[in-house]
Order: C-alpha cells, then structure tokens, then sequence
C-alpha cells in the first residue's frame, strides 16, 4: 500500500510539474503577479510529492518488503542498515528517483530562499526547473518505475552487489547527483536570463550560491568515489580515465569554469554570453553524466543504449533539453550587452586564460570518452582511449591552469602589471625550488614528471599562501592589524585560498600515488617479520571471522617503526553468501605522509598466504586536497554578500567603473 | 544573420551533430558491436601469458575445435569484480572452455587479483599494450566473445554477464555450436 502511495505520489509531482512549467512563464511574459507567484508554492508542493515517493521506497528497503521488483533485485534481508538505505539509489530505478527528489529539494530551495529575487525571473527559473523535473518524472514513470511490484513476492532478495556495500560507495551517488543537479539550477537562472534577455552583476550574484553548492557537493563526490576506488581496488589506483570517472569529471571541469566566469559577470558585467553558456553546457554534461552511469555505479557507457526504449527517451530528453537551450541560446546570446572592456594583462584575462584551459580540458576528456563511440557509428573500426591519451593531453593543459592559477588572484582588474604580481610571489617560487630540491634529494632523482608534479603542488600553496599573506599584510604590519585584518577578510576570500591551496595538496598526492609508490608480493606464515619502506610488519595470526552477511579469513598484523609499535592491521578475504562473491577487504593504516596498505591473498595450502603490502606516500593528501577545496566551496558558500542582497554602494560604483 | 550572430549558434551546430551521431548508434543493438567482426575469424595475435602462468593466448587456441569464451578483463575494472563468480560457475559447473584477455593492466595486478577473485580462464594473453584488444574492438572491460571451433567470432557480449544472459544466450549458443 504504501508503494502504491509513493507511486500515486510520483504521478501527482508530475501533473503539478506541467503547472509549474508553464502558467508562471506566461505569467512573467504577461506580467501576471498571481500566476507567477504559483512557482514558489508549486515548487514546495513538488518537494512534498516526491519526497513522499522517496520516503516510500526507502521505507520498502528499510523493511525489506520483497513484493517490489526493485527491493528484491538489490536488497537482503540480512544486509546491514546502512546498505539497505544505500541499495535505494544503488540502482537505476532508485537512483533516478534520488535525482528528481534532489531537483525537487534545489527547487523548493529557491522558492523558500529565494526572497530578493525578482519575481519574473524567480517564475522563469522555477519554470525551467520544473520543465527539468517533468522530463525525469515521465522517464520514471514511462521507463523505470520503482514501484513495480512482484507476484508471488520471493522469501528473500538477491542482495546487492557486495562492491556496492561500503560505506564511502554509499554516500558516493548522493554527493554526486547533488553536485550534477546542483548545476541544473544555474541552467535555469541561465535560461531564465536568456528569456529576459538580461545578464547584470546582481544576476551573478543570484546564481553564485547555487554553483558554488553544486561545485562543492560534486567535488566531495568524485573525491568519495575516487577514495574509494583507492581501497576497494587498492592497486594503488585512484583514477583510471574511465568513461564512468570521466562522467563526472566533465561537468566539475565546465562547472569549475563557469565558477570563476561567473566572478567576471559579477564584478565586471563581462563575460555574459560566455558565462551563460557554461551554465548551460556545465548542466548539459551533467544530464550526460547522470545517463552515462544511469544504472548506478556498474554500468558504463555500453549501458547508453542497452535497453532501447531507454536509450530512445533519453536520447529525446537530451535534444530537448540542451538543444532547446542552445537554441535559445543562438537567438538570445547577441542581444546581450557586453560589458567591461579590460587589457589581456589584468584578472579578467586571467580568468579568460583558466576558462580556455579548463574547457579545452573538458574537451579534452569529452572527445577521449565519446571518440572510441563516433568511429564506431561510422563503422570505421574501434580504438581504445587510454590513460596515455589523457596523459598527453589532459596533463599539458592543466600545468599552465595552475601556474596561471597562482598569478591571477594577484593581478588587479581591468589593467595589470605582470612584473609586480611576480616580484610578490618571488618568496612562493624560492620555496617551491627548495621543496623540488628537496624531492630530489629525498628521492633520488625522480622522474621528470613527478618533479613538475612537485614544483606545480609546491606553487600552488606557496601562491595561495603568498596571495593570503599579502592581503592581511602578514609580517608587513604589526601582527595585531594582520589579525584584524584577517577577520575583516571576505569568506570568499578565504574560500578561495583553502580550494587553491587544497588544489596543490592534493596534485602532491596524486605525484605520490603514482611515481612514489613502494610494493610487494610475498608469502608469509604467522610468525614472519617483513619490512617494508621503513616499517616492519610481524605476521602475528590468522583465524576465521563472521560479518552480518558474510564469512571471513582474517589475518592480524602488528605495524612498528623503529622498535615502537604503532598499531594493529587487519585485512580480510571476505566470502558473502548470498551472492557467493569473494571480496579482499584490505587493511589501511594512514599517517600524515603516507599509506600503508595490506591486503591477504590465497594460502599455498602449507599454513603460508601471499600478501601483497603497498607503501604509497603521500597518497593521504590526495583526499586532504580535496576536502580543503570542497571547504573553500563552502567557506565562499558562506560569504556574506551572497546571504545579504546586493550592496548599492557596489553597483554604483561599478556603474561608475564602467561608465 | 551577421557573421558574429552565426558564432552563437555554432554551440547548437556541434550538439546538433553529436544528437545525430547517438541516434546512429542508438539503433544498433550494442551486444551485437561490432557488427563487421562478427561471423569474421578472430584477428591474428599472439600474447605472451601472465607472469607466473604457463600459457599466453594465440589466434591457434581460439580455433581448437570446440566453442569457447572469450572475456576481457581487467584488475581495476569493478564491473569484472562483479561478472567474477558467473564466470566462474560457467567454467566450472558448466565446462565452458574459456580463455582470458588482460586488458589495459598491469599483469601483477592481474595475477594478484585472480589469485584473490579466483581464475576460470584455461589461459590468459596479457595484452599490457592494448593491441589485441583494438583489433577486438573492444570499447571497456569487461567483454566476452563467443568464437566458434573454427575461430569465428559468433557472438559478442558488451558488459559484465548476469546469469540470465548466461542462461537465455550464452549456454543456448554454446549448445547450439557444439551440436554443428
């Protein structure tokens, strides 16, 4: 009963979607107050509906009610809490109705927040959300209905997919769509700009909050996903350039953009038609995204067309959704103003830099992940991209975004001095020296990659720390004005020293995941002593173990360095029933620099296991990096002028500036 | 329209264009891809084997008289954790003859992780380079190939196997190849 409930539910979200998209659009083009004012309770009531929905197919998990296809498909009675709750989106069905409840919630979002918005343009964006969420509610209900239910109802489920169970795979989708969806919301504020044929700084300024949520949110989803990636698989991998990671990379790259163009639109009245189409094609790559890896995690691109009738709507949804934009877009982009004119040597061309560098980037990835595709519909024979391509292209253009990265914040706008902005770093390049040499030292003299690696990780710090230091006047004025100073800077301000610092710390992991990396395969029997890089690992047992629903062999460990012991590792090779999958559950013992990692293979049938043991330094920073940058996002999240409505002050000096 | 106008529309030009493209392919029943490989011999290659493994895999083993598997894997790709055991069950409950190809890996991690996951193949070719797999046609792992005693690729299998693939295509085609 309660599946049919949130079945029932799903359809009504879908009739007050037809509303929301239509009558507060011709409200706002007919200036009709009632009309328009239907978007913000519409909106709400679409929350409710699907959140209704939601909550009915989480509480079939949670009870394990096998009469539903989907929770017989993926659940077990057996199976922990956490993933019971997990399994709800750790398939197709359910996880396309987590997408539509996170577009219902940013919807709901703006129509309750959303107070200093003009009314026009807040019934124009919510329009466009709903005409957004009328397109994935009819592909639900037509294609994939949760709710399908199942006669007779089976005793038990095929659980899910024991990969599937872990706790950083569980939080994994929801980061991720939050981020893709997120992006949905500068889509509409860019669509709704383009019906009004208006683009203006306080327009930036509306949007901001939006893209910088769905930024952060994305990027602590990919961070998730890749960590995981990193102790499931464990081979010291943490980024293959699958189409599945490259899904999601697309939309952060075109969405990490548009975040900074949109920095332009917003001080300078720059960069509109331009930043506008990033808002549109960051969501466009979204919408892909989300369909590349629409069953979940497994899938691929193969799962694109593989089932026809999926295919042929999603295909539909697409052309509707990006080439009615777009469309709109060619007809409405030239009437736009063009605002502030500035010297190629200033911040605005700074950002122009990072903005070509980041979408010839995405470019990059996009012709890498659908290239192998194209030749394949001209029958012109398969390739296979790999990480060399990526290696060859993707790598090149992100050294100079970062050199660049560092320069850019100290440029002031319209009109720059390159020379004064270096002097200002001169201390960040010494130190970024002293560090490479270090590596070298260290080392032993590295590759010449992992060196650029290093020097670009050290820049990007230093910089971000010298950009800092220099707006409170670190060591420049007594340290209780620094302070003061440092309190009086904008959040955004911090904001973004702690993503461009993060940035740097984490390309320092990614050096030392992949250049740094110390392994070994051995058989060993308890009672062993194995060093390694450092630390002596003494074999102490092994015994059986049992789990909710699994079986295990477990191998115990004792880590010291140097004579003291420092903890106690435990690797498993899990055996789940149900499924009758064996599963190696690796043990990690992470420091500040480095990871140890331990995973148990077979036994030889004499008492003796192989075991393979990675020493990977400075992998940690990899995930620190990323959760500074995902802080920096939350950090701007919180600037005051953001939460506040636009100074007048501001615009009138802007106006001035630009007059 | 002015030159500078036409410019704003070029962003709708280029989706326009890869709209077209999908819907190209979007009629073709992907298990079916290539459709130029299939009823072809399989293309001519020899692989060295993993290291520690007797035997690598050559275009000869494909033609040993007797339908076979062919599956391309590898140690980081998550969907081939997850096709493990149905490829198991298929080489050892039921007899499948089936050959490996180690795609795009590092072979110790290939054989690190066989040794964990548990290895159904008779044989492996560690194709590091990514050569044998190009002439394959193979797009990701995980893939299998169903080649005939002769050597021809009969049929061919985009995505990890679930077991009702195994039991509505995969077992009939096998049985129904042995019988010829």
């Amino acid at each position: 009963m309660i599946a049919e409930i949130g079945h029932f539910a799903l359809v009504l979200a879908l009739c007050v979607a037809l509303v929301q998209a239509t009558l507060p659009l011709i409200g706002a083009a007919r200036g009709h107050a009632g009309w328009m004012a239907l978007a913000g309770p519409a909106a709400l009531a679409q929350l409710g509906l699907i959140g209704l929905a939601f909550a009915a197919l989480m509480h079939a998990y949670i009870v394990s009610d096998f009469s539903l296809l989907n929770v017989a498909q993926n659940s077990h009675s057996t199976k922990p809490l956490l993933y019971k709750i997990s399994g709800v989106w750790g398939n197709h069905e359910g996880s396309m109705l987590l997408w539509v409840t996170i577009l219902a919630l940013f919807g709901a979002a703006v129509a309750a927040c959303g107070h200093s918005l003009p009314p026009a343009l807040k019934a124009r964006v919510l329009a466009v959300q709903a005409m957004i969420g009328l397109g994935f509610l009819l592909f639900i209900l037509v294609t994939s209905d949760p709710f399908l239910r199942l006669d007779p109802a089976p005793l038990n489920g095929n659980d899910l997919n024991p990969m599937l169970q872990d706790p950083g795979l569980a939080f994994h989708p929801p980061f991720l769509y939050l981020g893709y969806v997120g992006f949905s919301m500068a889509f509409s504020f860019a669509v709704a700009a383009l019906i009004e044929g208006r683009v203006d700084p306080a327009w930036a300024r509306w949007v901001r909050p939006w893209t910088l949520a769905a930024w952060s949110a994305l990027t602590a989803g990919i961070a998730l996903g890749s960590w995981w990636a990193y102790y499931t698989l464990g081979w010291g991998g943490w980024w293959f350039w699958d189409p599945v990671e490259n899904a999601s990379l697309m939309p952060w790259l075109a969405g990490t953009a548009l975040l900074h163009s949109s920095i332009v639109v917003e001080k300078r009245d720059a960069l509109k038609s331009w930043t506008i189409l990033l808002a549109i094609l960051t969501f466009s790559l979204s919408l892909m995204g989300t369909f590349l890896v629409r069953s979940g995690i497994l899938s691929s691109v193969h799962a694109f067309a593989v089932d026809p009738a999926r295919g042929v709507f999603i295909l539909a949804l697409l052309s509707v959704a990006i080439g009615g934009s777009l469309l709109l877009y060619a007809l409405r982009a030239p009437a736009l103003k063009a605002g502030g004119l500035f010297a190629p040597v200033s911040r605005e061309g700074a950002l122009v830099i990072n903005n070509l560098l980041l979408a010839s980037a995405t470019a990059t990835v996009l012709i890498g992940t659908l290239y192998p595709l194209f030749l394949d519909v001209l029958n012109a024979g398969k390739v296979s991209v790999g990480p060399p391509f990526f290696n060859a292209t993707f790598v090149p253009l992100m050294i100079p975004m970062v050199a660049a990265m560092v320069v850019g914040p100290l440029l002031p706008w319209k009109r720059a001095d390159l020379a004064g902005a270096l002097t200002r770093l001169a201390l960040a390049g010494a130190l970024t020296l002293l560090v490479v040499l270090i590596a070298c030292w260290q080392r032993g003299g590295p590759s010449a990659m992992a060196l650029a690696g290093i020097a670009l990780a050290a820049w990007a710090v230093f910089g971000a720390l010298a950009e800092w230091a220099g707006r409170i006047g670190l060591f420049r004025l007594p340290a209780a004005e620094s302070l003061a100073r440092a309190r009086a800077l904008p959040r955004a301000a911090w904001g973004m020293t702690f993503a461009h610092a993060g940035l740097g710390v984490a390309i320092a992991g990614m050096v030392g995941a992949s250049a740094w990396v110390d392994e070994r395969i051995l058989t060993a029997r308890p009672g062993d002593v194995i060093p390694l890089a450092g630390y002596s690992l003494s074999f102490e047992s092994v015994g059986e173990a049992t789990g909710p629903n699994y079986t295990a062999r477990r191998g115990r460990f004792t880590v010291s360095r140097d004579g003291h012991v420092l903890g106690i590792l435990e690797p498993e090779q899990r055996h789940y029933t149900v499924t009758g999958m064996d599963l190696t559950h690796a043990a990690i013992r992470t420091s500040a620099t480095d990871d140890l990692y331990l995973a148990l293979g077979d036994g030889d049938g004499s008492g003796a296991l192989t075991l393979r043991l990675y020493h990977h330094p400075l992998v940690p920073w990899l995930w620190f990096g990323g959760l500074m940058m995902v802080a920096g996002g939350l950090l701007s999240l919180s600037d005051r002028r953001l939460r506040i409505g636009a100074p007048a002050t501001r615009l009138r000096a802007q106006a001035a500036a630009t007059a | 329209m002015t030159p500078r106008k036409l410019l704003y529309l070029l962003p709708l030009l280029a989706f326009g264009a890869l709209t077209a493209w999908f819907a190209a392919g979007l009629g073709r029943d992907p298990h079916l891809l290539p459709s130029a490989l299939i009823d072809k011999p399989v293309p001519q290659f020899e692989l060295p084997p993993l290291p520690g493994y007797a035997h690598g895999l050559n275009t000869a083993d494909l033609a040993s008289g007797e339908p076979q598997l062919l599956n391309v894997f590898a140690s980081w790709c998550l969907p081939c954790r997850a096709e493990q055991p149905v490829l198991l069950r298929l080489a050892r409950e039921q007899g499948v003859a089936m050959r490996g190809l180690d795609y795009r890996d590092r072979p110790e991690d290939a054989v690190a992780w066989l040794a964990t996951a548990g290895n159904p193949f008779r044989s492996i070719g560690a194709d590091t380079e990514n050569r044998v797999a190009i002439d394959f046609g193979v797009y990701g792992a995980p893939e299998s190939f169903i080649i005939d005693g002769q050597g021809r690729i009969r049929y061919k299998h985009v995505g990890p196997l679930t077991p009702e693939d195994v039991r509505q295509t995969i077992l009939p085609l096998l049985a129904s190849l042995k019988g010829r």
